[in-house]
Order: structure tokens, then C-alpha cells, then sequence
């Protein structure tokens, strides 16, 4: 059964733009995606807006809707009441290219910056091995669909442009930490993860969790561990004097890539 | 030029936030029972009476170490002296308060609620500009696990208080009273809330990549994991109770209650 509900879109670019109010016929069962589709279809054909699986699984169509940063895929009609004016505008971190596209490229660069997995040797018979439990932890981060909500929620480059150069967000973070987990990996990015990725300006307050469609605990599970791990590098004389004596953890620390300069 | 949302190239929105619902209750409902807290404990430190009923001490005065304690309440001996012109309890509450003020978790409720930075997810911050724990003071986070290690010494001995509550008035053991329940719920939601606490979690295992090399350490982490999803709840539930035990054997030492006693 078709029913009527009132949309309010950004359409706009770089230069300049404002919501602009719809009337949408959808069908019971859609969701904010489907809605956005029927409006191309049938009133704005020149409407922009990035999607691919509408399953939830690539991260193309993020947006905020009614402020919050979602999947519009995944974010269900029947979640608003009846009447309700359902909002969406482009993510509000990164630079708008055209209505609800923006331009991600900010985090594939600081992707870049990232060392990559450096493995020990292969065993003598040409395996690498390693036992599930040490790698489960790393498992969880592994879910992400690169949709990059934390990012535009989180609120160190979010409300402070000038701090993108110097942070990396904790898309990023996730990475750090399950390298750096890792029982196979030879590289200490603890350094890294504290002057090259920011990880201090990370303040601990969780909206990259509250909003991650695959429930990964960023804040939990990475990025305080990580944490816990500078403060072992860089903060905790009796750990670092335990290490040289004992001589463990004596993996090396690359430095960062740095970002290409095209683009 | 405008920093955060409304960067130039960002989708030009002057909004602070675009959210709908009301995200600043978590933030105030934080404020104001983080004030009443402070302002109860910060009156009952300076007191310095009213805290010993029976057999019975108010975990803000434990343990009690200055000549100017109750005698009932000296445990431990006197080994501060006299030289101590406040309240004794100013003298072991730095611990508990430089625990829970470093804890991850209250820093984000701080952080969010007192300082507004975040306000909430997708809420723009007030501030102009944004380091986050990257440097002084705040950098000085990095010392939790400090706090975390005095915190189970304090968990000993507020244990102790909890035991010895078996005892009545006349220090004759198979006595139990209401106020023995209290302190021993105390005892435990304090040990459920450092237990939980992300610098155990990654003392006792957490810091390992190889689990598969420490089994007792890698099941030690796993039950820690668990209490660590439930941290936030510990430390409201066991900072409102350490409040109640508190004033519960204030009660009793006015004589404004008896003791309910079981045998
Ligand atoms: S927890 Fe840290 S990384 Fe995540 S949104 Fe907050 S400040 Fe950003
Ligand atoms: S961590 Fe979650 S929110 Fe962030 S990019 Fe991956 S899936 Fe998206
Ligand atoms: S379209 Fe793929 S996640 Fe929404
Ligand atoms: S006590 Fe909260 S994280 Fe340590």
C-alpha cells in the first residue's frame, strides 16, 4: 500500500545549495534509499546520490538523515513517525561534489599512509601459521564496509577542519590496531599510530561506534587497546625499561608512507 | 573562514545539527548527577565527623590515617600523624577521584556533558580549536593505568571494612546487619568496576599477540572482556552506591536510623 511522505533534500555543490522540499509516494517495507530513487525517478532526474548494493554491505550511499550519519539503504521508513519530515543531506565532513555526493578521498589518502602488512618469513614447508585465537580480535575489524560514517561523525576533523592533516580517523585506527595485533606482522606502529595518525586526538567519545552499520566496538575493541599500547611505547617507563631488559618486543618501527602528492 | 561544518566546499548548511530528536538529555541527565555526586562528597569530605557507626566505616574516610581520625575508624594506625590540619578523607579520596577522573569511561561522559566536545553525535562542538589528549594536561590521561593499580589497593582495604562489618559494635565476630550488606555490595561493585576497567583489560592480556602462547592470560582477558562491555554501567552503579554507603552510615552515626540487624 502507497502513501505519501514529505522529504526534505540538499541539492547543491561546492559553490552553494539548500534543502529543498518533496512530497515522495513510497511503499510500505522501503527504506530512505528506495524514497531517494522514486524522487530521481519521478520528479528530480538530475539528482545525484552515490549507491551500489542496497543490501548494506558496499558503504556507497552514507548520508545524514534527520542528522544522524546512516546507511540510506539500511535505514528503514517505518523507523520515522507518521507525518514526520525525513531530512537528508550529504556527509558534513567531507567536500560536497554535487546534491548527496561527496568527495571521500581523504580517507583513501590517509589509507595510503599506512604501512603495509610486513610478514615474518614463511615456515620452512612454505605456510605462514597462526592460531585462530590470535587473530579473532582482528576478525571484528575486518566487517568494515569502508562506508566511512565514523569518520564523517567524528568530531576531530568533523569540527575542526584543520585537524584532517594530522589525524586519521578512526577508520584508520581500526587498521592500526589489527596490524598491530597482529601475532604474524614484524612492524611496531605504535609510534606511527601516535605522531602520524593522531591517535591522541581521539578523545575517547565514542559517536564513531554509535554509528558504525556493522557494530564494530571501534572505541572499545581498537582504539582504546591502542591506546593502552602507546601508553606502553611512549608513556610507561616501567614497561619500556621491562622491555629492553628483556629484550621482547623488538619489532621495528617503519615510518609513515607518505600521502602521494597528485590529487 | 568558518572551521567545521561549515568549511568552505562542505554542503553549505548552517545548522549546527540537523538532529531531530533530544540529544542534549544524556549530556544534562550526566551533568546533574555528576554535580549532586560532587557536591554530596565534596560537603562529606570537609565534614570530618559522623563517619563510623558500630562497626561500620564510610568508605570516604577508608582508610582513615591521620591522628585526627575517630579511633574506632583507625584501622591501620596513624602513620600520617598530626601534622594534617584537614579532614582526613581529603587524604585518600586524590586516589578514587584521579581514578575515576582518568577512567576512558567518564572521560567521555565529561568530556561530552561538561565540555561539550562532542555535545553529542553530529552536534557541532563550540570550541575553536582542538587538540583532544594529544598534549598538556590533557595528555596526562595516559597515566589511568596508575590510578587503576592504587585503585585495587583501595579495593583490598574497602574489602577489609566490608569483612570485618561481621563483627558488631563490640568487635565480636557473627554479626551481620544491613549496613554489612551495604559495604559488601560496595565491595563488589567496586571490584566489578575496576576489573572491568581497559587498563586490566589490557594488563592481563590484552597487550599479548599471540594468545595461543598464554592460555590462563588469553582466558583471563576473555572474562575481563566481558565485564569490560558492561564498564559503564559499573562505574555509575558503583559511583552512586559508594554515595548511598556513605550517607547510610551517616544516618546511623546521627542516630537519625538503627541498624536493621539479621543475627
Ligand atoms: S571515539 Fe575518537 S575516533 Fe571515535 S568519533 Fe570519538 S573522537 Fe573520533
Ligand atoms: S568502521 Fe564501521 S562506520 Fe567506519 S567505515 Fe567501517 S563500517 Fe563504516
Ligand atoms: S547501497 Fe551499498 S551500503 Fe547502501
Ligand atoms: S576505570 Fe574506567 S577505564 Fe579504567
Amino acid at each position: 500500500m502507497g502513501y505519501d511522505i514529505t522529504m526534505r533534500v540538499w541539492r547543491g555543490d561546492a559553490g552553494g545549495g539548500a534543502l529543498q522540499d518533496y512530497v515522495v509516494d513510497v511503499e510500505e517495507g522501503e527504506v530512505v534509499l528506495d524514497a531517494v530513487h522514486r524522487l530521481q525517478a519521478t520528479q528530480v532526474g538530475d539528482l545525484a546520490v552515490r549507491w551500489n548494493c542496497k543490501a548494506g554491505k558496499c558503504g556507497s550511499c552514507s548520508a545524514e538523515i534527520n542528522g544522524r550519519p546512516r546507511l540510506m539503504c539500511m535505514t528503514r521508513l517505518s523507523t520515522f513517525e507518521a507525518g514526520e519530515t525525513i531530512t537528508v543531506t550529504p556527509l558534513r565532513t567531507f567536500p560536497v561534489i554535487r546534491d548527496l555526493v561527496t568527495d571521500v578521498s581523504y580517507n583513501y589518502e590517509k589509507a595510503k599512509t599506512l604501512p603495509a602488512f610486513a610478514p615474518v618469513p614463511r615456515d620452512a614447508d612454505g605456510n605462514y601459521r597462526m592460531a585462530q585465537v590470535d587473530v579473532q580480535r582482528g576478525q571484528e575489524f575486518r566487517k568494515c564496509i569502508e562506508c566511512f560514517l565514523c569518520q564523517t561523525v567524528c568530531h576531530v576533523i568533523r569540527d575542526h577542519d584543520d585537524n584532517k592533516p594530522a589525524f586519521s580517523g578512526p577508520r584508520m585506527f581500526l587498521r592500526y590496531a589489527e596490524l598491530d595485533m597482529h601475532p604474524l606482522d614484524t612492524n611496531d606502529r605504535r609510534r606511527l599510530a601516535k605522531d602520524a595518525a593522531g591517535l591522541g586526538m581521539c578523545n575517547i567519545t565514542k559517536c564513531c561506534t554509535e554509528v558504525c552499520p556493522e557494530n564494530i566496538k571501534i572505541t572499545d575493541n581498537a582504539i582504546i587497546p591502542l591506546k593502552e599500547r602507546v601508553v606502553d611505547r611512549s608513556y610507561d617507563p616501567l614497561v619500556w625499561l621491562g622491555s629492553k631488559i628483556r629484550r621482547r618486543d623488538q619489532r621495528s618501527e617503519p615510518p609513515p608512507t607518505p600521502p602521494p602528492t597528485t590529487r | 573562514m568558518a572551521s567545521g561544518v561549515t568549511t568552505a566546499g562542505r554542503a553549505r548548511i548552517t545548522a549546527r545539527t540537523m538532529r531531530t530528536d533530544r540529544w542534549w538529555l544524556l549530556p544534562a541527565v550526566t551533568v546533574g548527577v555528576l554535580l549532586a555526586f560532587i557536591a554530596y562528597s565534596t560537603w562529606r569530605a570537609f565534614e570530618g565527623a559522623h563517619y563510623v557507626a558500630g562497626p561500620y566505616l564510610s568508605p570516604f574516610y577508608s582508610p582513615c590515617l591521620a591522628s585526627s581520625c575517630l579511633p574506632e575508624s583507625s584501622h591501620f594506625g596513624e602513620p600520617v600523624g598530626s601534622w594534617w590540619p584537614l579532614s582526613p578523607a581529603l587524604l585518600v579520596l586524590v586516589f578514587p577521584l584521579g581514578f575515576r577522573m582518568t577512567c576512558y569511561y567518564y572521560r567521555k561522559a565529561y568530556y561530552r556533558s561538561f565540555w561539550a566536545s562532542p555535545p553529542a553525535c553530529a552536534v557541532a562542538e563550540p570550541h575553536r580549536s582542538y587538540s583532544g589528549e594529544s598534549r598538556f594536561p590533557l595528555v596526562f590521561q595516559n597515566a589511568h593505568r596508575w590510578f587503576f593499580y592504587a585503585g585495587l589497593v583501595f579495593n583490598v582495604i574497602l574489602t577489609y571494612d566490608a569483612v570485618i562489618a561481621f563483627r558488631d559494635g563490640d568487635g565480636e565476630w557473627g554479626h551481620m546487619g544491613l549496613g554489612t550488606l551495604v559495604l559488601l555490595v560496595n565491595a563488589t561493585l567496586l571490584w566489578l568496576y575496576s576489573l572491568s576497567c581497559h587498563s586490566c583489560r589490557h594488563t592481563v592480556g590484552g597487550r599479548i599477540n599471540a594468545f595461543s602462547k598464554h592460555p590462563l592470560r588469553y582466558r583471563a582477558w576473555t572474562l575481563v572482556s566481558r565485564l569490560n562491555g558492561n564498564h559503564a554501567r559499573y562505574a555509575w552503579l558503583s559511583l552512586i552506591w559508594v554515595g548511598l554507603t556513605d550517607l547510610y552510615i551517616r544516618l546511623l552515626a546521627t542516630g537519625t536510623f538503627a541498624d536493621p540487624r539479621f543475627f
